[in-house]
């Protein structure tokens, strides 16, 4: 009774040739589940270019979705703020590109889906961690960020507009350095 | 006719009764105390892996969540065991040469799994499910311990029926607000330092428990003691 005859997720199986008891589709089968159509949801594109839409309507949830995914899959090297100063990158992986470089603020937000679905360089894909509808989140999440760094003042709700510096937070103005002179 | 026994007998007697309950009082307490012990239930035990792995590296070092290598403990009743190509998203550029990942790297070029000891493990006969536990507010230290100071996984709970009940009687003394159950190094409200949920303000955690308990509409304690729960 303590060890049934039953196979439970990634149970070792002296069964099957390669030992494992979780075994993967057969080539040509789909899981429930699993069925990747080919729509602007699981590709990215439209017409074979990355599409700039959203496949369904960014509601705050989908971009709280984002934030918490992201912080999870992303943050570990593109930081929190995006700005590419992970921890991981902090201890030696290479350093991503900012998401605020004037290239990616222009790039369409297929390209953000396609680079988590198929990974980038030498960014790993992250298709097996981050669901299609998550990564959407994710991409709208990267947008909020780039938009969250270079708001206009008139954007901010009244009565938000300076902040004042309260002891939680740290203060907006950086140490000021002497202007280089060329 | 002779006495047939000596005099002392009566007290030799009477000494052997009560030192046979004192005996079988003694053999109960023992077999108890064994069940109960790591001997039995492998509780504290660090196992030794293939690779040691290290959660406090990892988790408490660098700072990653749980759910980026276990990534299916929201939504199934298995947390998920990282393939070794999430090892490899890092480790293709980080200790690249390093000894301790030789298998890792082995792994991945054959397709042949990794293999890991396991720390915690209920019998088949046991029905268990994490993304329950973890939408109605218990986090994964009240489970496992200090993970994030693990430089080898052991079990921190016996994981007997004994201990599931323990909560399932009283999961008020547990439960803690959804979005703290990934914190490590999260502590119950007190006096001190109150925790404001909801714009609500608790300093002990029976009142944020029971709050909570109607917030995420934790069953009745007979539903979750009663056998079938957890036999089924
Ligand atoms: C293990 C570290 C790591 C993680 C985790 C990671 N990235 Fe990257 N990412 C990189 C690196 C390194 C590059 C630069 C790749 C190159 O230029 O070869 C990059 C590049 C990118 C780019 C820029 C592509 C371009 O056009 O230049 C985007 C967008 C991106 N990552 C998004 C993400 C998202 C979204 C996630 C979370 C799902 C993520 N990354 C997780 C390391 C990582
Ligand atoms: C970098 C990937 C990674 C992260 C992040 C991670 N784990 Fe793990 N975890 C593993 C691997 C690999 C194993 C199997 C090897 C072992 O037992 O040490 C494991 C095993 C475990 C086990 C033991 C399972 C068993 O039956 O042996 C528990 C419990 C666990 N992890 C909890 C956590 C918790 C809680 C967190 C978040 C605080 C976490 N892990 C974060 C990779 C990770
Ligand atoms: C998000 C990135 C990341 C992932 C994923 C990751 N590691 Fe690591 N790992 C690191 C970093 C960074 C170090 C170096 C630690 C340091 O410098 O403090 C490291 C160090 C190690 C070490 C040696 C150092 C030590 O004492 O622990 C081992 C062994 C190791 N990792 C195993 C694994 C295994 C096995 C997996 C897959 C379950 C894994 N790692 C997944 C980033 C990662
Ligand atoms: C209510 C207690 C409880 C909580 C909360 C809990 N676990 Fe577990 N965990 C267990 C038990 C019991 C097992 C053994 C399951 C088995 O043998 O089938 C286990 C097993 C595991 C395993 C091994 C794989 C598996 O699913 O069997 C991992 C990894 C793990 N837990 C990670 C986590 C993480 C990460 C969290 C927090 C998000 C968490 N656990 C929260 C009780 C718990
Ligand atoms: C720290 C508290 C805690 C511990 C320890 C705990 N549980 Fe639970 N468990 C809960 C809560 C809370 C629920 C949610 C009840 C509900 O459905 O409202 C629950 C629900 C369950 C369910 C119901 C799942 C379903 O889908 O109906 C099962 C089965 C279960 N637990 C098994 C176990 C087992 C087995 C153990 C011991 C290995 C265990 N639990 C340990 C708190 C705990
Ligand atoms: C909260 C979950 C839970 C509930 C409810 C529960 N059990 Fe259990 N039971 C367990 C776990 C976990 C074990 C395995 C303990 C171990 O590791 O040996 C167990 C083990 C047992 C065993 C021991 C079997 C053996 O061979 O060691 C018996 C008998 C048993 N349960 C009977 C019952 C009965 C009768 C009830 C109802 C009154 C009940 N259980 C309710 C979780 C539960």
């Amino acid at each position: 009774m303590h060890v049934q005859p039953k196979y439970l997720p990634l149970r070792q199986s002296d069964f099957f040739a390669d030992g494992r008891g979780s075994r993967t589709p057969p080539e040509g089968t789909v899981a429930r589940g699993q069925l990747r159509e080919d729509t602007y949801l699981h590709t990215g594109l439209i017409d074979g270019k990355p599409g700039d839409t959203m496949p369904f309507p960014a509601t705050r949830e989908v971009l709280e979705r984002g934030r918490e995914r992201f912080d999870i899959y992303c943050a570990p090297c593109h930081s929190r703020l995006g700005d590419g100063n992970g921890m991981i990158v902090q201890r030696g992986f290479r350093r991503p590109p900012s998401f605020q470089e004037p290239r990616l603020r222009q790039a369409p937000l297929g390209h953000f889906f396609d680079v988590m679905s198929n990974g980038f360089g030498v960014m790993p894909d992250y298709a097996a961690q981050v669901n299609p509808r998550d990564r959407w989140a994710i991409a709208a999440y990267i947008r909020v960020l780039q938009f969250s760094q270079n708001a206009p003042a008139s954007a901010l709700p009244a009565g938000q507009q300076m902040p004042s510096p309260s002891p939680l937070q740290v203060p907006s103005t950086a140490p000021s350095v002497p202007e280089r002179k060329e | 006719m002779a006495q047939v026994f000596h005099r002392s007998t009566n007290t030799i007697s009477r000494v052997s009764i009560a030192l046979s309950v004192v005996a079988v009082a003694v053999f109960f307490f023992a077999a108890e105390q064994v069940q109960r012990s790591p001997y039995t239930s492998w509780r504290g035990v660090a196992r030794t892996q293939a690779v040691p792995f290290s959660h406090q590296h990892h988790v408490g070092g660098l700072g990653i969540d749980c759910r980026y290598c276990h990534t299916t403990v929201e939504v199934s009743s298995f947390a998920g065991i990282p393939p070794t190509k999430t090892c490899m998203n890092c480790h293709a550029q980080i200790w690249t040469n390093a000894e301790m990942l030789a298998p890792v790297r082995e792994s991945f070029r054959s397709g042949k799994s990794l293999v890991w000891e396991r720390a915690d493990q209920i019998p088949d006969f046991v029905y268990f499910d994490h993304s329950i536990h973890i939408n109605k507010g218990v986090g994964c230290a009240s489970c496992h311990g200090p993970v994030d100071r693990m430089p080898l996984m052991y079990a921190e709970n016996s994981l007997q029926m004994e201990w599931c009940l323990n909560c399932h009687r009283a999961p008020e003394k547990f439960l803690r607000p959804r979005s703290e159950i990934f914190d490590m190094r999260y502590e119950p409200p007190s006096g001190e330092k109150p925790l404001e949920v909801d714009g609500k303000k608790f300093a002990d955690q029976q009142s944020l428990g029971t709050y909570l308990k109607t917030k995420y509409r934790v069953r009745s304690v007979n539903d979750m003691t009663s056998c079938d729960t957890c036999h089924r």
